[in-house]
This record gives C-alpha cells, structure tokens and sequence, in this order.
C-alpha cells in the first residue's frame, strides 16, 4: 500500500523491509522522516496536534505519488503521514522511494514532499507555553513545489 | 437553485464556528458565487475571505474561485496546508 495516514507511529525498517519486499534489481531507497521539533521560531513547543480532511487526504497524496511515477523511472514509492496529537521528536512523516539509482529516487523523494507540504490536506497547530496556535503556511514551502514546474 | 455541502478545517473552522453547512446557490455557480455569498454575511466571514490566504477544494480536489459547482457537490474551504 503506498499511501496511508494513521495516528500510529511507523517503524522505519520494517517499513523499508516491505517496500523492498525482497526484490534485488533495487538498487537505491531515498527516505525522508519528518519529525516535531520542540521549538518554532521563538516559542517551545509541547504537544502538536495533526488535522487532516480524510476524504480528500488519500487522493491528494496518491495523485502526488503518481505525478511522481509519470516524471521518474522509479520502481515503487511509500508515504505515510501521521495524524493526531504529536510530542516533539515523534515522527510525523515517512516518504521513500525506491529505483534503480540514487538520482531517480532522490529527485521522486524530494518532489514527493515538497508536493505533500504545499497539496496535501494537513495543518499542524502547536501548543505552546503561550498558548495554542495553527502553523502558518511558508511561502518557502510554496516556492520549493513551484521549481518542479519549472523543471 | 442546488444545495452544496460546505466543510471549513483548521483555523478557518474555530473562527468561523462550524464543520459544515448546506448552502443553496443558483444553478451553473462558480466557487465565487459561493464564496461572495459566504462574504455576504459579513463580519468575520468578510474578513477571513477577503483578508487572509485560503484554498478551496471541489470534491476533494484543488480547484481556483472559477470552478463551477453543482448540485450535491462538497466544498472545502481552509488555510494553505501545513503538512509534512
């Protein structure tokens, strides 16, 4: 299954075991994790609540994954996101792709994200010792997608 | 006239003070008919679609203000994502 959001934590190497499945003609995986981080700008953060809009999250993601496919020559790709209440250093994403070289992989893996950051129906709101508060969106985020249209 | 179904997420759901809506619209509306609409009630809703960013999706894909919509159709209306 290569796209599934769950408030779970994953297991990284199992997780790669199986998107391996065995197959000896893969000759690279590029992984990216994300993980909470306990600061943000200038406040700590505590606890991270992840929102999604289930409805519309699987097929955003899985028409990020297949875009992915069309543009490289990559066997196979696996990203899962967690939903939920998060503490900082849990993982929050998982995106690997795998290929037969390195270049085909890196290049589907970091599309993969940029595409999630800026397409995929998430928002994270942090909770602070000030308060509560929704992530606002960076326009950083918004040009590393727009360079894929470019290229 | 058709019924949509109108969904809010994240900070646009805590400020406007719902999950979702049935809203009646002309028929062969765009999202801006929709979202002129919303703005007509004025106050917050004025402000929060005018003022800041926000995405609309169309059954559960991205779509711009020029969009059509019909009847039975799900709307959403949120922040730019902050996923990842």
């Amino acid at each position: 299954m290569p796209v599934r959001v769950q408030e779970a934590d994953f297991d990284v190497g199992a997780e790669l075991a199986a998107l391996r499945g065995g197959r000896s003609d893969i000759g690279a995986i590029a992984v990216f994790i994300g993980l909470v981080r306990d600061v943000n700008g200038d406040s700590s953060v505590q606890e991270m609540l992840l929102e999604h809009y289930p409805a519309m999250t699987h097929k955003a993601l899985e028409d990020i994954v297949e875009q992915a496919r069309r543009r490289w020559d990559i066997f196979d790709a696996l990203v899962i996101h967690r939903v939920g209440r998060l503490k900082p250093s849990d993982q929050i994403v998982l995106v690997a792709v795998t290929s037969a070289h390195r270049g085909e992989a890196f290049a589907a893996c970091e599309f993969i994200m940029d595409y999630l950051k800026t397409r995929a129906p998430f928002w994270k709101k942090e909770h602070t010792p000030e308060g509560s508060r929704w992530v606002e969106a960076r326009t950083a985020d918004e040009a590393a997608a727009a360079r894929w249209e470019r290229s | 006239m058709i019924t949509v179904k109108v969904l809010y997420f994240a900070r646009l759901r805590e400020v406007l003070g719902r999950s979702e809506e049935q809203v009646e619209l002309p028929n062969a509306a765009t999202v801006d008919v929709l979202l002129d609409l919303l703005r007509a009630r004025g106050d917050v809703w004025a402000r929060e679609l005018t003022e800041r960013p926000f995405r609309v999706a169309v059954n559960q894909e991205m779509r711009d203000a020029s969009a059509q919509v019909g009847a039975g159709d799900e709307v959403a209306i949120f922040p730019p994502v902050t996923g990842g």
